[in-house]
């Protein structure tokens, strides 16, 4: 064991040296060479990893400016000119505009409903005593872990029976429906930890149990809000599964859908440069919203997994 | 706190209970009901059966096959995936050199940058992933075939998804690629909450890093690699598999059944075929296998809590 204070190397790996005297924060010049293959090894493999993540989206990019042709003979090569063409057909032809509209719809009634009604459940279990309390909580969060393809087959009849397949609000509410468990147990555990003593005097100066609700908890609850939300937001944006069953009307079609939709009937059309646009323009915006709310993107996602 | 309480709680709870009673729970005790039937789910009318679904299913080959690829898909995957995400997490986060005067542990440099680009895939929609994918194994005209003519490899030219050897490995790739950056965002955070003391005390002791891992970050982290574990088999066996098995293979399903996964096979026996009945006794199995899959996991995972 030796302590440095000379600039020496101190490889982080080797072990033998410690260096807690060292004052100039500076990385060493001469690792030890053990030190640096494994260094340069890892950092290697962590490059590697960061390429292989960006390529394909990379690729997707200048794919979507290239004409037909050149995507087939050359794929890695760049475009020969910028074909915006294939951007405008892709949103009017394409009905890239339709899909956005339909997503927009659909995300957007089901993530207030889920966070309203969510949130409101979330509080009643959390903070008040009733006999079946325990029971309807578990019976939420048991949703979590049931595979959603088994309840989908009689899902569909019962949408169908109210008439509500096929249409923008019954999508709406299976969202919700399906967002539920998540929300009420991520929500759950965050009341919990929001201290008693505020809405109790609230309470005690009279004010109702909805009211302390809505003008008390939920102002406070709200960084719970959002990170649930973005977790909705994103899981409700990017959702495949549901819609391909409940909604197979074509003019009703989301982003997702429709663009396996147009991948499938591109092989009749061969526009491939306009579905690539497509690709591409369903992909920028959650990129560019991710890139700007990163920090609670990340929070809102791995939150649920850290309970 | 009494006044009115209990038409409050009842108030609140009507609508959201009622909506995931009627859309969720209904539909799943209806489904396990359906099962003894002979439902088709195109005609209301239907009998019931007994055990001749469930006897059918275990003759059936293709569910069997559709039953090995979920397992392989609950077992292969979060395996590959968390010891990718563990190795890049720990390299982020305790692989840095250690600067003269800085913290004892350190992350490599640009440590940021790869947590922000390894979670690019985690934000966009497992379908739009799928096609992507679908376009770059194409055989001809795909981006990795062109890559391999592009090195000098032109003998090396697979059919990828065409291939049925190939095409099941090609579709667990993808889902690699698409959740990696998850959970080594996941598993940072839980890193970053070791107290730094444990690893100044291991380095004091001579420990190199490999056994700093072993010894010291992998134990503390284990109750989150343990819930990280069940997440990804959830989502191997559910909905994440059925996007992409259903978007980027033929048929689909792939050539000769090869990437055909129980949750498509349910989906297919009911909206393709008509056997709404036989479609919920797959579902059922999928159900047990996934309730199997996490009781075995938090088993075999327990282990003695470490506090810290």
């Amino acid at each position: 064991m030796k302590t440095t204070e000379t600039p020496a190397p101190v490889p982080a790996e080797s072990g033998a040296t410690v260096s807690k005297v060292d004052t100039a924060a500076r990385p060493q010049k001469k690792p030890k060479k053990e030190g640096g293959v494994l260094n340069a090894f890892s950092h290697g493999f962590l490059i590697l990893w960061a390429f292989m993540v960006v390529m394909p989206l990379l690729w997707a990019v200048m794919t979507s400016f290239k004409d037909d042709s050149s995507i087939f003979s050359s794929p890695w090569a760049l475009p020969d000119k910028l074909h915006f063409d294939n951007w405008a057909r892709a949103w009017t032809d394409a009905n890239m505009s339709d899909y956005f509209l339909n997503t927009i719809l659909v995300v957007g009634g089901s993530l207030i409903g889920t966070l309203v009604l969510g949130s409101m459940a979330a509080y009643v279990l959390a903070r008040f005593d009733f006999p079946g309390n325990r029971f309807i909580y578990y019976l939420f969060i048991g949703g979590m872990s049931f595979p959603i393809m088994l309840a989908l087959v009689p899902l569909f009849y019962v949408v169908n029976n109210m008439g509500l397949l096929n249409t923008i609000h019954g999508l709406i509410l299976v969202y919700i429906a399906y967002s539920l468990p998540f929300t009420v147990f991520f929500l759950h555990a965050f009341f919990r930890t929001l201290p008693t003593s505020v809405a109790e005097a609230a309470f005690v100066d009279g004010a109702s149990h909805s009211r302390t609700f809505f003008q008390i908890m939920l102002p406070m609850a709200k960084p719970g809000l959002i990170s649930v939300g973005i977790f909705n937001f994103l899981g409700q944006w990017n959702q495949y599964m549901l819609p391909t069953v409940l909604n197979t009307d074509p003019d009703k079609r989301v982003l997702t859908q429709g663009l396996v939709q147009l991948a499938a009937s591109q092989g009749y059309k061969g526009d491939w440069s306009g579905l690539f646009a497509g690709l591409v323009m369903a992909m920028l915006p959650v990129l560019a919203a991710y890139i700007v709310f990163q920090r609670q993107v990340v929070q809102g996602l791995t939150a649920g997994a850290l309970k | 706190m009494q006044h009115g309480k209990y038409r409050f709680i009842v108030g609140f709870l009507a609508v959201p209970l009622g909506l995931y009673a009627l859309f969720v729970v209904w539909p799943f005790i209806q489904s396990i009901y359906y099962s003894f039937t002979d439902w088709t789910g195109l005609s209301p009318e239907f009998k019931m059966v007994g055990f001749d679904n469930y006897d059918r299913m275990f003759h059936d080959d293709i569910f069997w096959k559709s039953l090995w690829h979920s397992l392989l898909f609950a077992l292969v995957l979060p395996l590959v995936t968390i010891s990718l995400a563990l190795f890049f997490a720990f390299m982020i986060n305790v692989g840095g050199r250690r600067r003269r005067g800085g913290p004892v542990i350190s992350g490599v440099r640009g440590s940021s940058f790869y947590k922000i680009v390894y979670f690019f895939p985690q934000v966009l929609s497992i379908a739009i992933v799928a096609l992507l994918f679908a376009f770059a194994y194409n055989p001809d005209s795909g981006a990795i075939n062109a890559l391999f003519r592009g090195i000098g490899l032109d003998s090396l030219q697979p059919l990828w998804l065409g291939d049925p050897d190939l095409a099941l490995w090609c579709v667990m790739a993808v889902l690699v690629w698409s959740t990696v950056g998850f959970f080594v965002v996941l598993f940072s955070a839980g890193m970053a909450s070791i107290p730094a003391d444990l690893y100044e005390a291991a380095l004091l002791d001579g420990a190199n890093r490999i056994s700093t891992f072993f010894r010291i970050t992998l134990p503390l982290l284990w109750d989150t690699v343990q819930s990280g574990w069940v997440y990804m088999g959830i989502l191997a066996l559910g909905a994440e598999s059925f996007a992409v098995v259903q978007i980027m293979t033929t048929g689909p399903g792939g050539p000769d059944y090869s990437t055909t996964v129980m949750v498509l096979y349910v989906y297919q026996k009911a909206f393709r075929d008509g056997q709404a009945a036989y479609a919920t006794t797959i579902g059922v199995a999928l159900l047990v296998v996934t309730l199997a899959f996490a009781a075995i996991v938090m088993r075999l995972g327990r282990r003695e809590r470490l506090e810290y």
